[in-house]
């Protein structure tokens, strides 16, 4: 009797130090992730900037398994749940890379064959008036005149493209 | 033919009837499928936000949109600092939903009821945090089919941003206000002894699992639109 109510404690012990673990890992890949965020901002290199975004991504993919591993309990259950879970889930991975492969190359199509597309890429609006954003929350019922004037001026013509 | 001699003994045992292969009980593993089925659903719409991304020449920066603070003065831009909260709130609460299915496997009421209250408090402060937020953006003109905002290089942006944005961050806040009910269901439930009678917790498990599905759903949602 006493001998199954040490193992319970054990047990117990070992749950609660699991749960402190990955609570510390959540925190600490948010933490990575937050200052590569804030390093990112300053940045002018696009190669470096892809590093970084590839790093962020990678960070994602390692929480998303802690959540679900240890928060949902999936890597304690028996080995057919765990397949009927995750093997249908690598459609992503398909997913994820046709479907972004076809929005480059459309992208590339319309620059190559719609020169109004591409045209509207190089024409620079000119910035708006960045202080009358702080007077707006104090003019509570002018409000969405401002919103209107401001959505005109920014967009001289809807753009056409999606 | 054969599979029964060549199983492994374990697996023989686990599908020779009498008992649940899955070793698990029947709302638990529907619970999975429909996360399941959810994560696709949540899927779709961040693979066509990516694709509509990149298929566009330019896009808003998110530092220059998201860069609000509450009763910060005028002028005073936090890019990153707000949503960051946001994420810490989510994870505190998943971290509490756990201590309370923990608590649950051990019977112990009090345990569960204290954690089930502070995750409702944490869902509840992201709510408010989210409402905040688009309460703000949509002062500054931003809302479904208005896009304020331009692109990082200075061109006119379409309102594709603004639409992903408040679609996906709605659908997913729309996740966390039904997870806060069935929390507050789950609560009550405890607090009337439904699952001491029952004599397991197996319902608390079932909310947790559905909270910390949006949790997961935060991770992406956060890294995708407010990071990369």
């Amino acid at each position: 009797m006493s001998h199954s109510h040490t193992d319970h404690e054990a047990h117990n012990a070992e749950a609660i130090a699991e749960i402190k673990k990955v609570t510390i890992i959540l925190s600490v890949f948010t933490i990575i992730e937050l200052i590569l965020g804030f390093w990112m901002m300053s940045m002018t290199s696009v190669g470096l900037k892809l590093a970084i975004k590839g790093t962020i991504v990678i960070l994602m993919m390692a929480k998303a398994f802690y959540i679900v591993a240890y928060f949902m309990h999936l890597k304690h259950e028996v080995k057919n749940l765990i397949m009927t879970i995750v093997v249908p889930l690598l459609l992503f991975v398909w997913f994820i890379g046709a479907f972004l492969w076809d929005g480059n190359s459309f992208r590339n199509l319309r620059n190559d064959y719609d020169s109004y597309f591409k045209e509207q890429a190089t024409i620079k609006v000119e910035k708006k008036e960045e202080e009358p954003e702080a007077t707006k929350h104090e003019a509570a019922e002018s409000k969405h005149e401002t919103v209107e004037t401001k959505k005109e001026t920014t967009k001289p013509e809807p753009a056409p493209y999606y | 033919m054969s599979t029964t001699t060549t199983a492994s003994p374990n697996e023989a045992k686990l599908w020779g009837g009498g008992k649940s292969p899955f070793s698990s009980e029947y709302g638990k593993v529907m619970m999975w499928y429909f996360l399941m089925s959810d994560a696709f659903t949540f899927g779709a719409f961040l693979i066509s936000y990516g694709t509509v991304r990149f298929s566009t020449n330019g896009w808003p920066n998110s530092n220059e949109v998201f860069r609000s603070f509450p009763f910060a003065p005028a002028g005073v831009h936090a890019p990153l600092v707000f949503v960051s909260i946001m994420t810490f709130i989510l994870i505190v609460s998943s971290v509490t939903m756990v201590l309370a299915v923990h608590a649950g496997k051990n019977m112990d009421k009090q345990g569960v009821v204290r954690n089930m209250i502070l995750t409702i408090i944490g869902g509840l402060a992201f709510l408010s945090c989210q409402a905040w937020e688009w309460n703000h953006l949509f002062h500054e003109g931003a809302w479904w089919g208005a896009n304020p905002f331009l692109n990082a290089d200075g061109t006119a942006s379409s309102t594709n941003f603004t639409n992903f944005f408040f679609t996906i961050t709605g659908f997913h806040g729309f996740h966390v206000f039904s997870g806060v009910v069935i929390n507050i269901i789950m609560l009550i439930m405890t607090l009337m002894d439904k699952f001491e009678q029952r004599g397991h917790y197996l319902m608390i498990e079932k909310a947790g699992l559905y909270w910390h599905f949006v949790d997961l759903v935060w991770v992406f949602v956060f890294t995708i639109f407010y990071l990369l």
